[in-house]
């Protein structure tokens, strides 16, 4: 029993770190630029088909396909950046529809280039920790880990110290009063949508060894993100991660000892529950809508 | 001064629009039966969705609160036995008081945080009906649900004379939320959505309107429902997922909800798009991809919907006649 617990806390270790990968770059494009991306469940599944092609087809070592795939999903962001979220600044909903019709195009593509079907990718690495009798730590699920605590200081560190981090952080507390110090809303949004989509991009290539990736993988990847910016107060990276830890814990747990069903539900029951206590969720500010 | 030849050219419209309606199901294929039976169901579910966002909140549960109406339909009249013209109005009935229960949680939310809320909540429902295999069916759903009762010899087993029973139903149940729009509860509603504390403070209960709303169009949602719960046969948890939320949505956004035809030009234009020339050009896999590309096209080319068309249209055929909209437009551009 005992170590079925603590195999349970390493699996919602791993589940906390991919999950807060996806979400922080969810709250990290909406923090800036005030558009809900739905297309970023298929910027995870794009870093994810990255992997297959390069690594299972064309035999590149495997990290630097997950270079590649940080890469590729990154200017797929600039792209949308450019081609949809900029016209559509002022337009919230329209950004949304946009965001819709790029996730339809994404996921069209894989199904035209890969097939519907599940891409098996052999891992490149069977080696694992064990840690006590039993409980074990697969290598391939340790570099997600490393991954999301490296990354994400160097995103903290990012936004707290350097000059771009500050008018980041300018333009989603106010973007004209940002804009009157001199900051351009075009190069944050370009520099925010880069960084939030490679942040899911390299989730789905290192975790696309461990889930058989399939072109409609990002549907329930975005629900829980949607989940985990909500209970954390939109636009709140740090409750971003705190919450991606809870649901984690809450879902793995839930799921280990009941089942998949439970474990969605009461994730989303707890959800409701957080914002009927407290309607901007759990590190919201106390006014925004 | 009205403009006696507008009112004329209006009834000369309607008139047409009708005849064409009676008539559609003669000139189209089997298929397209189907389809246009689907389709005049799925304008209930956007004019329904109008309603509720009349008070400026925008709702990812109104499919599921649909599907409220069809588990409920199908179950009274497959498990109790009662009739289905009667189990309708019952789903009807049963998605209005769900909607009443889940004001309490939603309306304490607002804008992203009431959008994501009521998908969480709609989420809940639908995976109760995947759960509890009694009496939902589970995922597989519930099936040989009983049709729609013969009405002497007419049988409305077939799509044809199933679509003239649904176009009786959503022309009656649109009517009526014409209606509610054009009394003092739609102008609350507007009021509710642009000056919500200007209303409170003149004495409007804004929690009470907004549940109205939600009621209102969640009674309708499950009307529409009920009626493609009789017509299919078949109903499970899949059919009312966020998907097809998503698609409401887009129906409402690229049609416009400034008026109330905009979401109605959006749900047939849409339809017709990806069902009828899409499919008829023969791109099954690669269909989602055209259909995203029109989405994207459509919000950076019409920010304001199809239905900003329609004025500069009837300016095209009408002239430089002034129409009231027209008035309105010049009145604006003066101030």
């Amino acid at each position: 029993m005992t170590e079925l617990i603590l195999q349970t806390i390493v699996n919602a270790v791993y589940a906390a770190s991919y999950m807060s990968l996806i979400a922080v770059g969810l709250v990290l494009i909406f923090g800036v630029m005030g558009v809900i991306n739905f297309a970023h469940g298929e910027l995870y599944m794009a870093g994810a088909y990255t992997v297959v092609a390069l690594y299972s087809l064309f035999d590149w070592p495997f990290f630097v396909s997950v270079a590649a795939g940080l890469v590729f999903v990154g200017v797929l962001g600039l792209v949308m950046e450019y081609a949809l979220f900029r016209p559509l600044r002022d337009n919230p909903l329209g950004g949304l529809i946009a965001s819709i019709g790029f996730l339809l195009i994404l996921q069209t593509t894989a199904v035209l280039g890969f097939g519907v079907r599940m891409a098996f990718i052999k891992p490149p690495t069977q080696a694992k920790i064990e840690m006590f009798d039993g409980v074990v730590l697969t290598h391939q699920r340790l570099f997600v880990i490393v991954a999301a605590i490296v990354l994400l200081t160097a995103l903290y560190f990012f936004l707290r110290k350097t000059r771009f981090g500050w008018a980041m952080r300018a333009c989603a507390q106010d973007k004209e009063a940002a804009a009157l110090q001199g900051i351009s809303l075009n190069q944050v949004s370009r520099i925010a949508m880069f960084i939030g989509a490679a942040l899911a991009g390299v989730a789905g290539a290192l975790t696309a060894p461990l889930v058989s990736p399939t072109p409609y993988m990002g549907h329930s990847v975005i629900v829980t993100a949607f989940i985990i910016i909500i209970v954390g107060g939109i636009g709140q990276i740090e409750g971003a991660v705190a919450a991606a830890i809870l649901y984690a814990f809450v879902h793995t747990f839930v799921t280990t000892f009941y089942d998949g069903v439970v474990a969605d539900i009461v994730g989303l029951v707890l959800m409701l529950l957080v914002l009927v206590i407290k309607p901007t969720g759990l590190f919201g500010a106390k006014d925004r809508a | 001064v009205p403009d006696a030849r507008t009112s004329i050219w209006t009834w000369a419209f309607g008139l047409a629009l009708l005849a064409g309606l009676l008539v559609l199901p003669q000139v189209l294929s089997f298929s397209q039966r189907e389809i246009a039976v689907l389709l005049v169901i799925n304008v209930l579910v956007v004019v329904s969705y109008r309603l509720m966002t009349l008070t400026g909140e925008w709702s990812l549960g109104h499919v599921v609160l649909m599907g409220v109406g069809a588990y409920a339909s199908a179950l009274f009249s497959k498990r109790l036995g009662v009739p289905v013209p009667v189990s309708m109005l019952l789903g009807a009935v049963t998605a209005g008081v769900a909607a009443a229960a889940l004001s309490f949680p939603l309306f304490r939310m607002k804008g992203f945080y009431f959008l994501i809320g009521s998908f969480a909540a709609g989420e809940v429902i639908r995976l109760i009906w995947k759960y509890f295999t009694f009496p939902f069916g589970g995922p597989k759903g519930l099936k040989l649900i009983p049709g729609f009762p013969d009405i002497g010899p007419i049988s409305f087993f077939e799509p044809e004379t199933y679509y003239y029973l649904c176009l009786v139903v959503v022309a009656v149940s649109v009517f009526i939320l014409y209606r509610i729009e054009r009394s003092r509860i739609g102008l609350t509603f507007h009021a509710i959505h642009w000056q919500d504390k200007l209303a409170e403070s003149v004495g409007v209960d804004t929690f009470r309107y907004r549940m109205l709303a939600f009621v209102l169009a969640s009674f309708f949602a499950g009307l529409s429902g009920a009626l493609y719960a009789h017509y299919i046969g078949t109903v499970n948890p899949t059919r009312f997922d966020v998907e097809e939320m998503v698609y409401v949505l887009i129906w409402a956004i690229v049609g416009g909800t400034a008026t109330f035809y905009g979401p109605i030009v959006g749900v047939v234009v849409l339809t017709v798009i990806n069902d009828v020339i899409l499919r008829s050009l023969g791109l099954d896999e690669a269909r989602p991809m055209f259909y995203g590309a029109i989405l994207i096209a459509s919000v950076l080319f019409l920010p304001d919907g199809l239905e900003s068309l329609v004025p500069k249209i009837k300016r095209m055929f009408g002239g430089a006649k002034s129409t009231p909209d027209r008035k309105v437009a010049e009145a604006r551009e003066a101030s």
